[in-house]
């Protein structure tokens, strides 16, 4: 089988609210969250996708 | 020199010109200037003298001759198969991808094209074998402007009607009109997009348009030419740049997301309507009659 798309990594300010099973960068604000995320975009060819304010998801498609 | 080394030039002269009448390099630079026209040129030679000799076999009466033209089918599958792997391969290095529909209709006309030459050849060395070189003049006039009818497709333009439409995000999302294109979590990237996007919507002007539009491969087609035509804002690794077409469920619409480089509206709008229709997406569900049954009919 082979995956289409794949959450690489999430990016969050809320520790409460994070999923499991994939790697997870905890932030202390909103601009510190989208710097992570923008330099993971670029590291990982992935897309940040928003799913809450609190919380980024890095996708690979 | 015989009675027919001057039929056989002719018709090899009408095959070549027509295969070179044929072998359009535009804005697409396919085939590449000037090894790949070479080999289309030669190619064409080779169809225009299977057809050419066709004719002088049927004179003498040598009727099992012409079963080399099966060779010919052969050989110009080939030509298909050679296309098809060559732009496939050349496909993963396009920073937006032709998509295999558009490869195999390239691959196709190439083939078929071929055929063109062997008929154009045949007719007017047939005609001038049978009347004067006049007849076989203007039987080879009339056989171009058939070839050259036969190998001329349809048009976007003429399936649907072409609309500028700004592109907008609500929160994370993407839309053009009300097509959701896709969700950019990154402020930063949103203003990128907001920046250099357009979006187009395609409104199909009947049903057989609708579900021709909406076959992936002719999606992608109308991607790859306006990239290649404007530009395309993008490098590797940004996957978030990348130009997308979605469907609105409903009513069949195609929204187009893109990011040239030239931010054109009027000539996106030319470049979007002569997309050619792909032979693989045209689907006519209108001929589907209502007394057809059966599984599978």
């Amino acid at each position: 089988m082979m995956l289409e798309k794949f959450v690489l990594a999430a990016v969050t300010t809320n520790p409460k609210k994070v999923p499991s099973g994939t790697a997870v960068f905890h932030c202390d604000s909103k601009e510190e969250m989208e710097t992570v995320a923008a330099n993971l975009e670029a590291i990982l060819d992935g897309i940040a996708h928003a799913l809450t304010e609190e919380l980024l998801i890095i996708v690979k498609h | 020199m015989n009675e027919y080394t001057l039929p056989i030039v002719f018709g090899l002269m009408t095959g070549t010109l027509t295969r070179l009448s044929m072998l359009r390099t535009d804005y697409r630079q396919y085939p590449t200037y000037l090894h790949g026209k070479i080999i289309h040129v030669a190619l064409g030679f080779i169809a225009a003298g299977l057809g050419t000799v066709a004719g002088p076999a049927i004179m003498e009466e040598e009727f099992t001759a012409i079963t080399f033209l099966t060779l010919a089918a052969s050989q110009f599958r080939e030509v298909r198969n050679m296309e098809r792997n060559t732009l496939t391969e050349l496909d993963s290095y396009e920073l937006v991808s032709r998509g295999k529909t558009y490869i195999e209709g390239i691959a196709i006309a190439f083939e078929s094209r071929n055929y063109l030459v062997i008929f154009t050849s045949l007719i007017s060395t047939l005609a001038y074998l049978i009347f004067n070189i006049w007849v076989g003049i203007i039987a080879a006039i009339a056989a171009l402007l058939i070839s050259h009818r036969l190998m001329s497709g349809g048009k976007l333009k003429d399936l649907v009607e072409i609309e500028y439409i700004e592109p907008r995000f609500d929160g994370a999302g993407l839309y053009v009109d009300n097509i959701y294109i896709m969700n950019i979590g990154l402020p930063e990237r949103q203003k990128e997009v907001l920046r250099y996007g357009m979006g187009f919507i395609l409104k199909p002007k009947n049903m057989n348009a609708r579900t021709t539009i909406a076959n992936l491969g002719q999606r992608q087609a109308v991607l790859h030419d306006l990239s290649t035509a404007l530009g395309v804002y993008r490098d590797s690794g940004t996957p978030a740049l990348v130009p997308l077409a979605k469907r609105d469920l409903d009513d069949g619409r195609v929204g187009i997301f893109v990011l040239p480089q030239e931010r054109d509206i009027e000539r996106a709008i030319t470049v979007i309507g002569d997309v050619p229709t792909l032979e693989n997406a045209i689907r006519m569900p209108s001929e589907k009659k209502n007394n057809e049954g059966g599984a599978g009919a």
